[in-house]
C-alpha cells in the first residue's frame, strides 16, 4: 500500500476520530487531514508537479507540515524534507541537489532560501505557508480563488518508485540524499504495525524532526492505524520538565526517541510527579543507551516494554531488541542491538567481504526490501555503500548494504553492537574501539555525557580525549577519572586527556555531535 | 624545606604540568598511584625518569622503570634520593 493510501484508508474508517495534535492546541481529524492533502495534490499537479518529481518541505513541524507530506505523495512527487534549524544555505543546497519541482516553505524561511537560490541561481515554484495568516488551508484557499486546481487523483507509485530523501550528513562535509522507494518504506512500517500492534487508541510521540529516520516510524505506523500522532515542537523536545508534562498530559502510549532525550528526562525530569499508565511502549535509536541511565528509567517508569531499535537511515530499523523486565544490577555494557527484523536479513562480514564465524566480530551487512536505492546523485558512493559484486558473489545475489558498524553474535542471531568501524583507533598497536571508553565513564556517577575521540599530535602519536559533561557542571579531577577508568579499562585505553563541557555539542537529530567536538580539539 | 621535600615538590609539578595540565595540585598526593592508575603511561613514565636522570643528574637502570620504583610520587622521591 502507498504511503499516503494509509491515511486515505484511516481516514474512511475513522473520519472523526483525531489524526494529529500539536501542543500549541491545534488539532486535526483523519478526514480533515485527507481532505487538506489532497487539495496540497491538486494544487501542486496544478503548478506542474508530476509523478517522480522531488518537492521540499522547509518548516517547523505542524500539522500543516503533516499535511504537505501526504500531499506531496499523493502527487505522485518524493518529499524531501530538510532540516528548519539548519542555515539557509545547506537548505538551499539541498533543494538545488534534487532539482525539486517545487518547495513548501514556511514564511519565516521564505527570504533566506530565495537569497541563497538567487546565489545558485537556482529557481523553483515556492509554496509558502504562513502560520499567522491562514497556515496552509488560508494558503490553499487563496490560491483557489485566483485560479481553480482541478481534482487530481491521487497517484498509487510503484514499489520501486522515490518515495521521501532524507539528506545525512556526509563524511566530506556535504549532505548526502538517501533514496528511499515507496517498497522501501512500506515494508518497514508493515514490519513495525506487526511488531509493536499498534490500535487506534494508541496516542504515538512524534519527537524526532522529519527530516530525521525516526519519523517514518511515528508518522506512518500512527496514521496507518486510526492512532493520534502527538507532535513535540523541537524546543519543547529538550526541555525535561515540560517534555515530561508533555508525556503524562497528553497520555502518550507509544514513546518513540534517542536514549539522550530519555537520559535528559529520567534525570531532570521529575518523573515520580506525574501519571504515565497510559505508556505502553518505549522505542529508542540512534545511539547507544548507556546502562545506567537505562535502569534509572526503567527504576522510574516501570511498566512500558522497551524495545531498542538500531539501523542507519539507509535501512531504517534493521535490527531490534526488546529488554529484559529486570535489569541485572551488575550489568555495564549496553544492551544488544538484537535480532535482525523479519522483512530483513543480515550478515557479519570481515574486511573482505567474506562472512565470518558465528561469534567473530565483523560489519553488518542488510538485504532487503527497506534498503536504500541509493545516494542522489552519487553513483560511486552508491556502490561502495554496499558489498561489491565479487565478494557478495561468494555469498549470494542479495544488494547488502554495509552498515559501517562492527558487530558480534552474542547468541546466534543476537547481535551486540560492538563499534563503528570508523570509530576503531589504534594507538601504539592497540586496537581501541573508543566506544568501549565511552561505556566505562557512563559508568561514573558523576558523569552524565560522554564522548571519546581519538587525535593525532604532530608527532603522528594517537592520544585519546575524553569530551565529559558533569551532573552538576563541575570539572573532575583528571587523577580521579583515570584512576575510575583504569579499575575498568586497560591502561592504553585509559584517556590522555579530559575536555569539560557544560554539554557535549548535538546535532540536529539530538545525538552527540563528534564532527564539533573534532574540529574543537 | 628539607631536600626530599623539595624533589617531591619538583616532581609534583613536573607531573602535574607535563600529564595532568590544569589538574588541582592538591589531588596529586604524595601516595596517589601513578603508573597502576593510567595517571603516567608507558611513555609518560619515561618521559619522567628522563627528568629525573636529567634535573637531579642520577641514572635510572632500565629495571628499576617500574611501577614498584615509580608508583608514587613518595617512591620516587625515596628512588632520587637514594642515588645521590
Amino acid at each position: 500500500m502507498n504511503l499516503h493510501r494509509m491515511l486515505t484508508e484511516s481516514a474512511k474508517r475513522h473520519p472523526e476520530r483525531e489524526a494529529v495534535e500539536h501542543p500549541d492546541g491545534s488539532r486535526i481529524r483523519y478526514a480533515e487531514l485527507d481532505g487538506l492533502s489532497d487539495r496540497l495534490r491538486d494544487r501542486l499537479v496544478a503548478l506542474g508537479v508530476r509523478r517522480g518529481d522531488r518537492v521540499g518541505v522547509y518548516m517547523h513541524k505542524s500539522i500543516d507540515t503533516v499535511a504537505a507530506i501526504f500531499g506531496i505523495l499523493k502527487a505522485g512527487a518524493a518529499y524531501v524534507p530538510v532540516d528548519p534549524t539548519a542555515p539557509a544555505s545547506r537548505n538551499a543546497f539541498i533543494h538545488a541537489d534534487c532539482e525539486i519541482a517545487a518547495a513548501v516553505v514556511a514564511a519565516e524561511f521564505q527570504a533566506g532560501l530565495a537569497d541563497e537560490f538567487a546565489k545558485a541561481d537556482f529557481s523553483t515554484r515556492l509554496l509558502v505557508v504562513d502560520a499567522d495568516d491562514g497556515g496552509l488551508d488560508g494558503l490553499l484557499r487563496r490560491l483557489q480563488a485566483e485560479q481553480d486546481a482541478p481534482i487530481a487523483e491521487s497517484v498509487d507509485t510503484q514499489p520501486e518508485e522515490l518515495a521521501y530523501i532524507l539528506y545525512t550528513s556526509g563524511s566530506t562535509g556535504r549532505p548526502k540524499g538517501v533514496m528511499i522507494s515507496t517498497e522501501n518504506a512500506t515494508s518497514f512500517v508493515s514490519w513495525c504495525i506487526a511488531t509493536f500492534e499498534p490500535t487506534h487508541e494508541d496516542r504515538f510521540s512524534s519527537h524526532a524532526p522529519f527530516h530525521f529516520d525516526l519519523s517514518i516510524l511515528d508518522i506512518y505506523t500512527s496514521l496507518s492505524s486510526g492512532a493520534t500522532l502527538v507532535l513535540i515542537p523541537s524546543d519543547l523536545g529538550k526541555e525535561p520538565v515540560g517534555l515530561a508534562k508533555l508525556i503524562a498530559d497528553r497520555r502518550i502510549s507509544i514513546w518513540y526517541s534517542a536514549p539522550s532525550i530519555l537520559s535528559l528526562l529520567c534525570e531532570y525530569g521529575r518523573l515520580e510527579e506525574q501519571d504515565y499508565s497510559n505508556l505502553r511502549t518505549i522505542l529508542f535509536a540512534g545511539e547507544v543507551f548507556p546502562v545506567p541511565h537505562l535502569r534509572k528509567l526503567k527504576e522510574a517508569l516501570p511498566k512500558p516494554r522497551y524495545f531498542n531499535l538500531y539501523g542507519p537511515t539507509e535501512t531504517n530499523v534493521c535490527t531490534w531488541h526488546e529488554i529484559p523486565e529486570t535489569i541485572p544490577s551488575d550489568r555495564a555494557e549496553p544492551f544488544p542491538i538484537g535480532a535482525v527484523c523479519s522483512h530483513l536479513e543480515g550478515i557479519v562480514v570481515d574486511r573482505a567481504g567474506r562472512e565470518v564465524a558465528s561469534g567473530d566480530e565483523g560489519e553488518l551487512c542488510i538485504a532487503g526490501p527497506s534498503v536504500l536505492m541509493g545516494y542522489w546523485n552519487l553513483e560511486e558512493q552508491t556502490q561502495r555503500a554496499f558489498l561489491r559484486r565479487e565478494e557478495a558473489e561468494a555469498v549470494d545475489e542479495n544488494r547488502w548494504y554495509r552498515t559501517g558498524d562492527l558487530v558480534v553474535a552474542e547468541t546466534p542471531g543476537v547481535y551486540r553492537f560492538v563499534g563503528r568501524l570508523d570509530r576503531m583507533v589504534k594507538k601504539r598497536g592497540y586496537r581501541i574501539e573508543l566506544g568501549e571508553i565511552e561505556a566505562c565513564l557512563y559508568q561514573h556517577e558523576e558523569i552524565q555525557e560522554a564522548a571519546v575521540l581519538a587525535a593525532t599530535d604532530d608527532e603522528g602519536a594517537v592520544t585519546i580525549v575524553a569530551h565529559l559533561a558533569t551532573r552538576d557542571g563541575q570539572k573532575l579531577s583528571m587523577i580521579k577519572i583515570k584512576h575510575f577508568c583504569s579499575e575498568v579499562l586497560p591502561l592504553y585505553m585509559v584517556p590522555d586527556a579530559f575536555r569539560f563541557h557544560e554539554a557535549l555539542p548535538k546535532t540536529s537529530t539530538d545525538k552527540i555531535d563528534y564532527q564539533t567536538l573534532a574540529r574543537q580539539d | 624545606m628539607s631536600d626530599e621535600t623539595a624533589i617531591q615538590e619538583q616532581v609534583k609539578k613536573f607531573i602535574i604540568d607535563e600529564f595532568l595540565p590544569g589538574e588541582d595540585p592538591d589531588e596529586l598526593t604524595p601516595d596517589t598511584p601513578l603508573v597502576s592508575s593510567g595517571i603516567l603511561d608507558s611513555i609518560a613514565t619515561l618521559k619522567l625518569v628522563t627528568f629525573l636522570e636529567e634535573t637531579y643528574n642520577i641514572s635510572v637502570e632500565p629495571h628499576e622503570v617500574d611501577a614498584e620504583n615509580l608508583d608514587t610520587l613518595d617512591l620516587v622521591t625515596n628512588l632520587v634520593t637514594s642515588k645521590r
